[in-house]
């Protein structure tokens, strides 16, 4: 993987596998504590205690348990090469939260990448679900700037109109473009 | 934040498209997960962005787990109204806008990366 927004698409794909009906993903770049945090929460069917040890080995991916693959182990890896790690909090039945953290100015963090597209895939390819986005930038005088999209109000408007057809694609992907480069280019200042 | 200043904007939008809408029932399918690394997200960006400038209607898309061909990510499936699935590998952005084009738009199979049917 090359972006963390893959690893959240990646990651956001065990949710929706794990039959959630609510899944929140969270991206915040925070420039005062040098930190980059990523988070999926998802209400899904969640993992016993010894589950949730063995998805973070790299070499657990037995096809019994298809919820997870290699996907938590690389997120690790790439997270604790940054001065960052991974925590993974669930229980059977409760749903789980996958949050990973990097040092924002470590050389080996990855890009953030294109989280707009993420996004999208995720909204367009599982309509079915709750989505809720939230991208956060806090400068280095302490100031947050926030980009929050709930798929409620958009899907109610849309009834069952489908999210790819052209003009509602458009508006959406625009939506979500805008949405973030505009906090985006704080990060580079 | 913008996304709520535009739903009244999202409202037209919507019946405008309601009086586009065409009812070819073309799907288009792409696999994620393992495919991701393979660059499943653009080969699913350029199917969208193929649906946006081309103002083609009617067209699904979706995503599903891996099934178990992953050297041949990233995959995209085709299905055109009642018509078998056709499957295609290694489907990278250009691969993909060709067979938006070409299957979806006009109802020929691109062959060459056909995997099966």
């Amino acid at each position: 993987m090359r972006e963390i927004s893959l690893h959240l698409l990646d990651i956001a794909e065990n949710s929706v596998a794990a039959q959630s009906h609510n899944i929140r993903i969270e991206a915040h770049e925070n420039l005062q504590s040098d930190l980059l945090t990523v988070c999926v929460t998802d209400d899904g069917c969640g993992m016993d205690a010894k589950t949730a040890q063995q998805v973070l080995d790299p070499f657990y991916t037995t096809r019994t348990t298809r919820k997870v693959g290699l996907g938590i182990p690389l997120l690790k890896l790439a997270a604790e090469m940054s001065g960052g790690g991974l925590t993974l909090v669930t229980e059977a039945g409760q749903g789980a939260k996958v949050e990973a953290s990097f040092r924002h100015s470590h050389i080996d963090r990855m890009p953030l990448g294109d989280l707009a597209m993420t996004f999208l895939t995720l909204l367009v390819s599982y309509p079915h679900i709750h989505w809720v986005f939230v991208y956060q930038v806090t400068d280095r005088d302490g100031q947050s700037h926030e980009f929050n999209f709930d798929d409620v109000e958009l899907k109610t408007i849309l009834d069952d109109m489908s999210m790819t057809e052209p003009d509602i694609l458009k508006f959406v992907r625009g939506m979500f473009e805008e949405g973030i480069e505009a906090l985006a280019y704080q990060t580079v200042n | 934040m913008p996304a709520i200043k535009s739903l009244e904007e999202l409202k037209r939008v919507r019946e405008e498209a309601l009086q586009k809408k065409q009812m070819k029932a073309a799907a288009g399918n792409v696999q994620g997960t393992c495919g991701i690394a393979a660059g499943a997200r653009d080969t699913m960006k350029s199917v969208l962005s193929f649906i946006e400038t081309n103002n083609l209607s009617g067209v699904t898309v979706t995503q599903t787990g891996c099934i178990g061909m992953c050297e041949q990510e990233p995959i995209l499936q085709v299905v055109i109204g009642e018509d078998a699935k056709v499957v295609y590998g290694k489907v990278n952005a250009e691969v993909a806008e060709q067979i938006m084009r070409q299957h979806v738009q006009n109802g020929m199979p691109v062959k060459d990366y056909v995997l099966s049917i």
